[in-house]
């Protein structure tokens, strides 16, 4: 009798998770890969990303990740408005911090200038406090998103009571909540408020307590750890290879945050710690931003202390407009208001590349001038892309299920990956 | 005969009334304005309290569509396949000022306006709105679905024969209009 | 503070594969031919006083017209970024390619990470990028006709997909 003619099905090696399992049969079940199609309109697809995932059963076998459903062309927008008109596209790249976004344009318009030495001190302060305050309101986003899309929703509404605070505060530095278009070339647009201070510091500690509250839902929550230990780890070669930073990539090890590593503005004065991880799972993406927020924390608290009075614009009437009072009273602050605003700041030829950090890790601007008061090409180069283009090879291999919070805790923001 | 126009009036307004307190929203969130519309529906400026709470991921369960964020050409076809598996009667808000017009980006990949691909019954300008403004929008909307004059609701009406004009849709102030 | 960089280079590629380098505003550039790009990258990579092992950036830069340039030089500028963790310091490399004659070699099996910013540039300004696996458009719908960040596509030509039936209820 030969095997063609028996009814029972041929012993089949049955491959669980990473590891043959020689002796288990099955019997022939169908797997052919089937498609499957994630987005772009997706609740867990922050934004829009189109996910087309080939899954043979509920494994992914392989994952094509499609973006540019945001595309809303930052770059040729910003080649045909001047140096300072590109600051309220800017905030919207990475629209759950729009400050540190702010921050690295100006910074890379300043360092072609050649004038980011003469940035008043007191404008480098209000730089660093907005930025880190921020970060909070990029990672409790982030956070909070993530955690409601794995079913804790009460985490979502705690994160989000703390970001309305913060919001509130911001509105009152620059009259808007989210895109706030508070940098200029040379300085900041408007002094912070007179109780300023005493504002932050009671949101912060209203803040620790709303962390705390998060941490004691989900630091040893037996759903949340087994939905995010020991899956979706990048590795810390591929880390480097990919160009990953910030807090993704700083979760595989990496030990690099350009505040530390290459300070700019004042970070140099500030005692802080930068978290980084070790095994580069989704639970240590989540660990590192939650120790980011107590370190941003800390970092507000010095600056606070530290900042200094004084002027916070730079005062060459070339780069900034001059106050109100003397635009509408002397000819000469008449004229340069009006060839700043009307020409743009004539920045000088050449090139440069910038880079800070941003939420998602280290936000670059490439700025190509031509010597008139327009960019010729301005450049973004995006953190959360580098770490969306990994997921290309992180996701085979992980159920469906994993995508939903190794997705989220990558937390590419789609203003900034297709810009 | 007038008796019976009164009974199907009342229950026109009834079921009307019951719709608009309770809406199946779609958030389609694209963009930054989804951080505003994430903040309307936190517990500051509550959005259940109008009974649009939860939103239904699924076009075929849900009754608002709600247009949050920057549209691009690349997903017009997304959304106009959304907006058509939706089941009559359906709404469709604009949220933000790029699903409006298109906002301050006018450039190749942009699309102006999210009624260039669904029809659009109320708009909801800023950049991003405040969370107010997105319910005072909201409840545009609902004088909207209670007077019946929701583009769908108009082409329910029509497709049944009634003769309605293209032009129905009166302007919704914030004074009491007598119809 | 990357003068090391540019040294190395100077010194390992000697038949003119350099073809100009130097430091503007803080940082350190060098022009490669084109024919010697995987060869420099990936001795940078490697090279224990580089070892440029975190790929940054990779742009393009179309001058097309640019004030006060030089009309001969070629059309196109491949930009990459690099940065080393271990030595704390960049490099910026450009290659330069003329409108009909635009490709380059990939770096994908230098830094796997090129991969999907070859892929912008190609979508974006039409360079093509020689041995990469996948070579498709990422931000623009595959019926895009054109390559929008080049100076001469106007800005507002849009190719719509789908449009509403105008004048109708729907």
């Amino acid at each position: 009798m030969s095997d063609h003619d028996t009814l029972t099905p041929a012993p089949r090696k049955v491959v669980l998770g990473f590891q043959d399992v020689e002796d288990l049969t099955a019997p022939d079940l169908p797997n052919e890969p089937l498609p499957l199609n994630m987005g772009p309109s997706h609740p867990a697809m922050h934004g829009t990303v189109r996910m087309v995932l080939e899954v043979e059963g509920e494994r992914i076998s392989s994952a094509d990740i499609q973006i540019g459903y945001l595309h809303r062309c930052f770059e040729k927008e910003s080649e045909s408005a001047t140096w300072t008109q590109v600051f309220p596209y800017t905030d919207r790249l990475n629209y759950i911090s729009p400050m540190l976004n702010n921050v690295g344009y100006a910074m890379a318009v300043e360092k072609l200038l050649g004038i980011t030495k003469e940035i008043p001190e007191r404008a480098q302060y209000i730089r660093v406090i907005v930025g880190e305050v921020s970060r909070i309101t990029d990672h409790l986003t982030c956070l909070g998103a993530s955690a409601m899309e794995l079913g804790a929703f009460t985490v979502f509404l705690y994160a989000l009571k703390a970001r309305e605070w913060l919001f509130e505060l911001l509105e009152e530095v620059c009259g808007a909540r989210l895109t706030s278009t508070y940098l200029r070339i040379g300085g900041v647009a408007y002094d912070l408020p007179p109780d300023f201070d005493a504002k932050l510091r009671s949101i912060l500690e209203r803040t620790l307590v709303v962390m705390s509250d998060i941490s004691k839902l989900l630091d040893r929550n037996r759903i949340f750890r087994d939905r995010m230990d020991g899956i979706g780890i990048i590795t810390q070669a591929d880390a480097l290879a990919y160009g990953i930073t910030g807090p993704v990539g700083r979760s595989t090890g990496l030990a690099y945050d350009v505040r530390k590593d290459h300070p700019y503005l004042v970070y140099d004065r500030f005692d802080f710690d930068v978290p980084v991880g070790s095994v580069g799972d989704n639970f240590d993406r989540y660990a590192v931003r939650v120790e980011e927020i107590h370190q941003s924390m800390r970092i507000l608290d010095q600056a606070l202390k530290q900042i200094p009075a004084g002027p916070f614009m730079h005062p060459d009437p070339r780069i900034s407009l001059p106050p109100k009072s003397e635009v509408y009273n002397s000819i000469e602050a008449m004229i340069a208001h009006f060839k700043n605003i009307m020409d743009g700041i004539a920045v000088p030829s050449g090139e440069v590349y910038s880079y800070t950090e941003a939420g998602n890790g280290e936000l670059g601007f490439y700025l190509v001038s031509d010597g008139t008061g327009r960019p010729w090409k301005c450049r973004v180069r995006p953190p959360c892309f580098s770490a969306t283009e990994v997921l290309t090879k992180v996701l085979p291999g992980l159920f469906i299920a994993d995508v939903v919070p190794t997705f989220g805790m990558i937390n590419m923001i789609g203003g900034e990956c297709d810009r | 005969m007038g008796a019976l126009d009164w009974v199907t009036t009342k229950l026109t307004d009834a079921t009307n009334w019951a719709r608009k307190w309770s809406l199946f929203q779609y958030p389609f969130v694209t963009a930054c304005c989804g951080m505003e519309f994430m903040s309307v529906a936190a517990p500051k400026y509550d959005i259940a309290r109008f009974g649009a709470e939860f939103p239904r991921f699924s076009p075929r369960q849900a009754d608002l569509l709600i247009i949050v964020g920057t549209i691009t050409e690349r997903q017009g076809p997304a959304l106009r396949r959304i907006y058509d598996q939706m089941c009559e009667p359906k709404w469709v808000v604009a949220f933000g000022v790029c699903a409006s017009t298109g906002g301050f980006y006018q450039n190749y990949s942009t699309m102006p306006g999210a009624d260039q691909v669904v029809p659009v019954d109320v708009y909801i300008p800023g950049c991003p709105p405040r969370p107010e403004q997105v319910l005072d929008g909201l409840m545009m909307l609902q004088e909207r679905i209670q007077r019946g004059e929701g583009h769908s609701q108009i082409t329910i009406k029509a497709e049944a024969g009634y003769d309605v004009p293209l032009a129905a849709i009166r302007p919704i102030g914030h004074k009491a209009e007598t119809p | 503070m990357a003068q090391i960089v540019l040294d190395q280079l100077n010194a390992k590629f000697t038949g003119g594969e350099i073809l100009e380098s130097g430091t503007t505003h803080g940082d350190e550039w060098a022009r490669i031919r084109r024919d010697a790009w995987v060869a420099v990258a990936t001795f940078l990579r490697d090279d224990p006083a580089t070892k440029m092992e975190m790929f940054t950036d990779l742009t393009s830069v179309d001058r097309l017209g640019i004030h006060g340039g030089n009309p001969d030089a070629p059309r196109f500028d491949v930009v990459v970024h690099l940065y080393s963790v271990s030595h704390k310091h960049r490099v910026r490399l450009y290659c330069g390619v003329n409108e009909d004659d635009a490709w380059v070699d990939t770096l994908v099996n230098v830094w796997a990470g090129a991969d999907w910013y070859e892929r912008e540039a190609y979508d974006l300004y039409g360079v093509r990028f020689k041995g990469h696996p996948d070579l498709r458009r990422i931000l623009m719908y595959p019926e895009f006709v054109g390559h929008p960040l080049r100076k001469d596509y106007p800005k507002e030509k849009r190719q719509p997909l789908v449009r509403r039936n105008a004048g109708t209820r729907e």
